[in-house]
C-alpha cells in the first residue's frame, strides 16, 4: 500500500533540473507528482513516477544521486476541508509528517496528497484503520 | 628614520664580516650540542671547520617544516630548557605545530628586529601603536608589542576583532600607527565609514601591514582610505615571527635584517644557490638564536634579493614581495591553512568523501571568505532537508574548530569535482592581489 518516491539531490546549478527531466523523458517515465526542496546551495527533487524502477536506473545511470523512499499517498476529496480532515487526523493519532506535497488526479473530483512520515508503520496503520483511501500506484 | 644605524647602514663589507663570524659561532654551537645537526652534517660529510666563508653555508643541509615537526616540541632546543622565556607557535600541515622557543637574548633581539620594522615606518617615541595583530601564541601579537616597548612609543595592545571597540579607541587615544593584516585595515576603514567617521580624519599617519598576502593595488587602496602610508612587513614563526623584513619609506622592496637573519634564494628543484635577481624559495640561517636556531630553513616564499643602495640610507639586502609559494600553503584571514589537514578533517566526518574544493575570494568587506564545497556520499544522501542542513552545519563546525577559519560550506553532488591524476587542484583563490 505504500508509493514508492524517488528523490535527487541536485545543486543549484543551472541546468540540472531540465537534465533530470530530460533523463527521465528519455527512459519514457511519466512524472505523476513532483516538488522541489530547496536551500540555499542545494535542491531536493521529489517525485511520483509510473515507474519507480526503471527511473532510478536511468537516473543513477545519469550520475544522478537518487534514493528510493516509502511515502503515502493518500487520496481525498478534491473539496474545502478534506486536507484539514486529514491533518486532524494525523495530529490526534500523532502521525508526524516530515514534509508533503500533492497531485491533482485527472478527470475525478480527487486529489492525492502524498506524505513522507516519521514512523511509516505507525502512519500505515492508521491511513488503514480509519479507512482512507491510500494509492500503491497511480 | 634608521633605528640602529651601526647595524642597518653598516658598510656591507663589515657586516659580511660579522655575518660569517656569527655563522661560524652558530654551526660549532649546533654541531657540538644538538645530535639532529650533527647528524645531518655527518651525513652530508660536512665538519664546522670546513665553513671558511659565507659562501660555504651552500655546503650546509637544508632544515625543513617537517623537520621542525618531526622534532616537536623541543627536538631541536639548543639551549637548556630552562633559559626558555617564551613560547610560541604555528600550525603545522597536519595539526602539528611549528615551535619557536626564545631565550632572554632572542626576545632582546626580536625586541630590536621590530623596533627597526616600526622605524622603518616612521614610527618614534612619540607614536601610539594600536596593535590589531593577535596576541597568543601567532607571534604578530607579541612581535609588534615588543618592538613598539623598544622604540618608546605607547602601544595599544588591543588584538585582533571587534572593529568597533578598535574604532572607538582609535579616536580616543590618538592612535597614530596601525599594525594589522591588510584586509583587516580595509575591513576597519569600510566600518568606521558606516559608523560615520571618515578615516582620513582620525589621525593615523602610517601602518604596518603584514601576515597575509597583498598587492600593490592594495596598498593603495588602504593608504587612499585611511590617508596613511602603508608599509609591507615579513616574518614568519620558525624564524623569529615578524621583524625579519619591512619596508623603508621608499617602499620598494623589504630590508632584511640580515645581520641576525641570513637570506639565500635557491631553486626549490635543485636546491642550488640562485644569484641575486633570480626569483627562487627564501631560505633562512638564524645568525644569532639561542633557543632554536635554523640553519638554511625552507620557507617555501617565492621572491628574490636586490643588493643595490637603497635611498634611506641602510645597506642591508632587500627582498622583494612575495610572489608566491612552492608548497599549496594558503593565508586565510592571516592564518596558515594547508588543503591536506581539510582533508584530515574530512575523513573524520562521515557522509562525505575527502573531494573537496576551496574557493577563497575577497568580498565586498575586503575580508577573504572562503566557501569549501564537499562532495555529499551516495549513502548518504537523504529525501531530507535536515540531514543534509545538519551534515553541513557538522562539516562547518569541524573546520571552525580545527583550522581556526570560518568557511562557509556547500554540499556538491558526488564525483562532481574534478579529478586529477597526480596533485589535484583543491584550491581556487579568486582573490586580486
Amino acid at each position: 500500500m505504500d508509493i514508492k518516491q524517488i528523490s535527487v539531490f541536485l545543486e543549484n546549478n543551472a541546468g540540472r533540473l531540465a537534465k533530470v527531466t530530460r533523463t527521465m523523458a528519455d527512459a519514457g517515465i511519466n512524472i505523476r507528482a513532483i516538488s522541489i526542496a530547496d536551500t540555499a546551495d542545494f535542491g531536493i527533487l521529489r517525485v511520483i513516477v509510473d515507474r519507480p524502477e526503471v527511473a532510478m536506473k536511468a537516473l543513477v545511470d545519469d550520475g544522478f544521486t537518487a534514493r528510493m523512499t516509502d511515502v503515502l499517498a493518500v487520496e481525498i476529496p478534491d473539496v474545502p476541508g478534506a486536507l484539514a480532515q486529514v491533518m486532524e487526523l494525523f495530529q490526534q493519532t500523532e502521525v508526524n509528517i516530515e514534509y508533503l506535497y500533492a497531485s491533482l488526479k485527472g478527470n475525478r473530483d480527487k486529489a492525492v496528497v502524498i506524505f513522507k512520515v516519521q514512523d511509516i508503520e505507525h502512519g500505515r496503520r492508521i491511513v488503514h484503520e480509519k479507512g482512507l483511501e491510500v494509492l500503491d500506484k497511480f | 628614520m634608521i633605528f640602529n644605524p651601526e647595524y642597518e647602514a653598516m658598510e656591507p663589507k663589515a657586516r659580511e664580516t660579522l655575518q660569517f663570524a656569527r655563522l661560524k659561532n652558530l654551526v660549532d654551537r649546533l654541531y657540538h650540542s644538538l645530535p639532529f645537526t650533527r647528524e645531518r652534517m655527518d651525513g652530508a660529510g660536512i665538519r664546522p671547520r670546513d665553513i671558511r666563508s659565507l659562501a660555504d653555508l651552500a655546503h650546509l643541509p637544508f632544515t625543513t617544516k617537517d623537520d621542525l615537526r618531526e622534532t616537536f616540541p623541543y627536538g631541536l632546543l639548543c639551549c637548556p630548557q630552562a633559559e626558555i622565556e617564551e613560547v610560541h607557535m604555528s600550525s603545522g600541515t597536519t595539526g602539528i605545530p611549528v615551535v619557536d622557543a626564545y631565550t632572554r637574548r632572542d626576545v632582546e633581539n626580536w625586541e630590536e628586529a621590530m623596533a627597526r620594522t616600526l622605524a622603518g615606518a616612521g614610527a618614534t617615541s612619540n607614536d601610539t601603536v594600536q596593535n590589531c595583530y593577535g596576541y597568543g601564541l601567532f607571534t604578530g601579537g607579541m612581535g609588534v608589542h615588543y618592538g613598539a616597548k623598544r622604540l618608546g612609543a605607547n602601544i595599544i595592545p588591543m588584538s585582533s576583532g571587534n572593529t568597533r571597540k578598535q574604532l572607538m579607541v582609535m579616536r580616543n587615544f590618538g592612535t597614530t600607527i596601525l599594525t594589522s593584516t591588510p584586509s583587516y585595515a580595509l575591513f576597519m576603514a569600510e566600518e568606521a565609514i558606516e559608523a560615520g567617521y571618515d578615516p582620513r580624519a582620525m589621525g593615523l599617519r602610517a601602518g604596518c601591514f603584514g601576515a597575509e598576502p597583498w598587492s600593490e593595488n592594495m596598498r593603495l587602496e588602504i593608504e587612499a582610505k585611511w590617508g596613511i602610508d602603508a608599509f609591507d612587513i615579513y616574518g614568519l614563526t620558525e624564524i623569529t615571527g615578524p621583524g625579519v623584513a619591512f619596508e623603508c619609506e621608499a617602499k620598494d622592496g623589504l630590508h632584511i635584517n640580515e645581520d641576525l637573519f641570513y637570506p639565500e634564494v635557491i631553486d626549490p628543484e635543485t636546491g642550488a644557490v640562485l644569484p641575486d635577481g633570480e626569483k627562487g624559495e627564501l631560505v633562512f640561517t638564524t645568525l644569532v638564536k639561542e633557543g632554536t636556531p635554523l640553519v638554511r630553513y625552507r620557507t617555501r616564499d617565492i621572491t628574490f634579493l636586490r643588493r643595490e643602495r637603497c635611498s634611506c640610507g641602510r645597506t642591508t639586502v632587500r627582498m622583494n614581495r612575495l610572489f608566491g609559494r612552492t608548497d599549496d600553503m594558503l593565508i586565510i584571514r592571516g592564518v596558515n591553512i594547508f588543503p591536506s589537514q581539510i582533508e584530515h578533517a574530512l575523513i573524520e566526518i562521515e557522509g562525505t568523501d575527502p573531494h573537496y574544493l576551496i574557493v577563497v575570494d575577497r568580498g565586498a568587506t575586503y575580508l577573504d571568505e572562503v566557501e569549501l564545497q564537499v562532495e555529499v556520499k551516495k549513502e548518504f544522501f537523504s529525501d531530507e532537508t535536515r540531514t543534509l542542513e545538519t551534515l553541513r552545519a557538522r562539516i562547518e563546525g569541524v573546520m571552525k574548530s580545527t583550522l581556526g577559519v570560518t568557511m562557509k560550506v556547500k554540499l556538491v553532488e558526488p564525483k562532481t569535482i574534478e579529478r586529477s591524476v597526480g596533485k589535484s587542484k583543491r584550491v581556487l583563490d579568486k582573490r586580486t592581489l
